[in-house]
């Protein structure tokens, strides 16, 4: 599984990949998980607001940071 | 080999689950509580200037004038206060701090309360699910449109450039990209909110209506003389690699957690704009003599429309600190559109935003863009002008 985290290093993008993680430890699931930061590359992924979460290239959330139960829904299926 | 084809059926098992509208206790609980807490507002909002002035007049024991109409000369455009010069130095400090101890309570409420209704809204308005709607094969309907969503949509001069590139690659035409762009400040929804507070719903819709009408022109006119050609290279050149995005799946718990959020947020941001919006509308109220003010902005004056739009350019706000210094005019006897033509020219007309479009667009189009919108606000303030006077239909 490989989850991407989009946002250029906002404060709220940090804690949304800390949430990430830990979803990801509360389940004990194995995953990649990327920042990008690239300006560029966050537009040209269809994303117009940060901080975004993308698991297995689909774009879960836009613009807020998820809870972690939300990221743990999202990773179990 | 690979080919698209590929790609595509990988994505493919993501379908999303069907949407049903079901009715939950939660919710709809949430939502009475919200229109519990808007009611009490409402009603202590409304009693605010008495308290006000009894604390200063009562408890802190500042003489009041004798036949002082007090902050009633605030929220209403009708009523003559009396003059400043006519004031003992202790009357003027009392007017000061009845001024003061209503202001802040008053914005900060009403700011608080709009900025998590507009959380809460705006939750339903992300901005790639605007795109996606105005991306959509819509025709003439696509400006209107363009302008409703532009005033709903989560929007901040920092954002202006992800939401132009994402507009422009996914091929919305630039006019209606210009249309939102210009809708979102114009119509701004903490004055909205306010004038159908203090002045009611028909100079309030008369606000919107103008502010729309000027996004709409803006854009048809931008489409009109193709300003494709003074976009930057770069944008439209950008490859798309789009990715699949999943529908939102929000309960209305995570939508009030979005308006809390965006509440903590803004309020963070602006709260020392509303500090000195406050100070400054205290010191127009109790020391600012009436009859110099409206000397420079009296609606005698021809100029004081164009003036406020000069005064307003620099100085760059959020309307929070504008609506305390909005209120002191108006109790001086500034006219509604003049003091509503400063409004629009301090949220819309912002130098910072147009440095950040200029990544994006070159300087011909920014200029054009920024003498259309500061046309429209010079015509909507005299319009005000001329509209409103005490008596008419927009005054009951």
């Amino acid at each position: 599984m490989k989850i991407a985290v989009y946002g250029a290093g906002c404060a709220k993008c940090h804690k949304t990949e800390e949430i990430v993680k830990q979803a990801l430890a509360e389940t004990g699931t194995e995953a990649e998980v990327v920042k990008v930061t690239d300006f560029k590359e966050i537009i040209t992924a269809g994303i117009m607001s940060t901080p975004a979460v993308a698991v297995d290239e689909v774009v879960k959330s836009t613009g807020r940071v998820p809870s972690v139960n939300e990221v743990k829904g999202w990773i179990s299926g | 080999m690979t080919t698209s084809e590929d790609t595509i059926s990988q994505q493919e098992p993501v379908a999303p689950p069907p949407r049903r509208f079901t009715l939950r206790w939660k919710s709809l609980g949430l939502l009475a509580l919200l229109a519990l807490v808007i009611v009490g507002w409402y009603q202590f909002d409304q009693n605010l200037p008495k308290y006000a002035e009894w604390y200063t007049y009562s408890v802190l024991k500042y003489p009041r004038p004798a036949g002082d109409p007090g902050l009633a000369a605030v929220d209403n455009c009708c009523t003559e206060p009396i003059p400043t010069e006519q004031l003992s130095q202790a009357e003027r400090m009392g007017r000061a701090i009845a001024f003061a101890l209503y202001q802040f309570p008053h914005v900060f409420l009403l700011l608080s309360l709009v900025v998590f209704v507009m959380g809460v809204v705006r939750s339903y308005f992300a901005p790639e699910r605007v795109r996606a709607l105005l991306a959509g094969r819509l025709g003439r309907f696509g400006h209107p449109l363009a302008a409703l969503l532009g005033v709903l949509t989560p929007f901040c001069s920092c954002s202006a450039v992800p939401l132009f590139v994402g507009f422009v690659t996914a091929g919305i035409p630039l006019g209606v990209t210009f249309t939102f762009l210009t809708a979102a400040p114009l119509v701004n929804e903490v004055a909205l909110f306010f004038l159908v507070k203090e002045f009611g719903i028909r100079i309030a819709a008369l606000y919107a209506i103008t502010g729309l009408s000027i996004a709409l022109f803006a854009g048809w006119l931008i489409g009109r003389i193709r300003g494709e050609r003074y976009v930057e290279a770069w944008v439209k050149e950008a490859a798309v690699h789009r990715l699949a995005m999943e529908p939102s799946q929000m309960v209305m718990e995570d939508r009030f957690r979005a308006g809390f959020v965006a509440w903590k947020e803004i309020l963070g941001r602006v709260w020392l704009f509303l500090v000195i919006g406050v100070l400054i509308g205290t010191v127009v109220h109790a020391y600012v003599s009436q009859e110099h003010l409206l000397g420079a902005l009296g609606n005698k004056q021809w100029w004081s429309v164009p003036l406020a739009v000069v005064v307003g350019v620099p100085i760059y706000s959020n309307p929070a600190g504008v609506l305390p210094v909005m209120q002191a005019l108006l109790g001086k006897g500034v006219a509604l559109g003049t003091v509503l033509t400063f409004l629009m020219a301090v949220i819309a007309l912002s130098l910072p935003e147009f440095i950040i479009l200029r990544k994006v667009l070159k300087t011909r189009l920014i200029a054009l863009f920024a003498l259309i919108v500061a046309c429209g606000i010079i015509i909507v303030g005299y319009l005000f002008n001329w509209l409103i006077t005490p008596g008419s239909w927009f005054i009951p």
